[in-house]
């Protein structure tokens, strides 16, 4: 498994055990409702989990599993893929940890750092021989 | 393909069929007028999909497909799959059953239900996440 790919699911892995986390207290404050104000981390649950858990993993994932390049760099522009890592956890953060223009200025930068990642994906999309 | 991945995956696909067949029930809710309980399960619809099929899966196939943690553990503490595997379970089980049940009978059982849902699937979780790990590595 490559570097960028450890960095990606283990990030993922650390959004899924917290993402869980706050879902479970808002699942236990239906039970028993311990405080209203529980129900304002509902969009970070989402967050966390569609985003940082599932998403990344992909990302992670097809990054290590699509077929390489023949020739050295073997996983092409990688430089990209770093790049898109790093824009994209640092939109997330801004979307979670932001209001009103930071969460609009998250999103453009995980925009942006899914476009990157697709443009850099895109030519490892190839049968193996290639 | 490892036992625990094919409960997984089985599992996985059992939540899938469930979740859609929710997904069938709301929308005949209003056309029909069917009891509005039926819309308390929204959110089980939601999480059968993402964690009871979608999370699943990728357990499942992590389990199997992550490279080895080494040659007398190839995939790590086992027991902790399993712990994790049948918390996750049980605890979309009831909640699955508790969601609607806590609102039709509140300050009853179910609320403790929901409460024992929640703590199961944040220690499936978690148990997951400590367990696959070490599998996570450059080779």
């Amino acid at each position: 498994m490559p570097k960028l790919s450890v960095y990606m699911i283990r990030f993922s892995l650390i959004y899924l055990g917290l993402g869980m986390t706050i879902g479970g207290l808002i699942l236990g404050n239906k039970g028993f409702p311990i405080s209203v104000s529980l129900w304002q981390w509902l969009p970070i649950h989402i967050e966390l989990l569609m985003f940082g858990w599932i998403m990344q993993l992909v990302m992670g994932v097809a990054f290590w599993i699509v077929p390489r390049f023949p020739t050295s760099p073997k996983y092409g522009r990688a430089g990209l893929a770093w790049t898109s890592f790093i824009l994209f956890n640092i939109g997330l953060w801004l979307v979670i940890f932001g209001q009103n223009w930071l969460v609009l200025g998250g999103r453009i930068v995980m925009f942006s750092a899914v476009a990157l990642f697709a443009i850099y994906l895109f030519p490892r999309i190839k049968p193996f021989a290639e | 393909m490892p036992l625990l991945t094919r409960y997984h995956i089985k599992m996985g696909l059992m939540y899938f069929i469930l979740a859609l067949f929710m997904g069938v029930v709301l929308v005949a809710q209003p056309l029909f007028n069917l009891s509005p309980y039926v819309s308390t399960l929204r959110p089980v619809f939601f999480h059968f999909l993402v964690v009871g099929w979608v999370t699943q899966i990728i357990i499942g196939v992590a389990h199997w497909m992550f490279p080895k943690r080494s040659k007398e553990k190839p995939r790590g503490n086992v027991v902790i799959g399993w712990t994790a595997f049948v918390c996750l379970n049980i605890g979309l089980l009831f909640r699955g059953f508790g969601e609607p049940l806590s609102v039709m009978y509140p300050q009853s059982v179910w609320a403790w239900i929901l409460v024992l849902s929640a703590i199961l699937q944040v220690t499936a979780g978690w148990l997951f996440v400590i367990n696959i790990w070490g599998r996570v590595k450059e080779r």
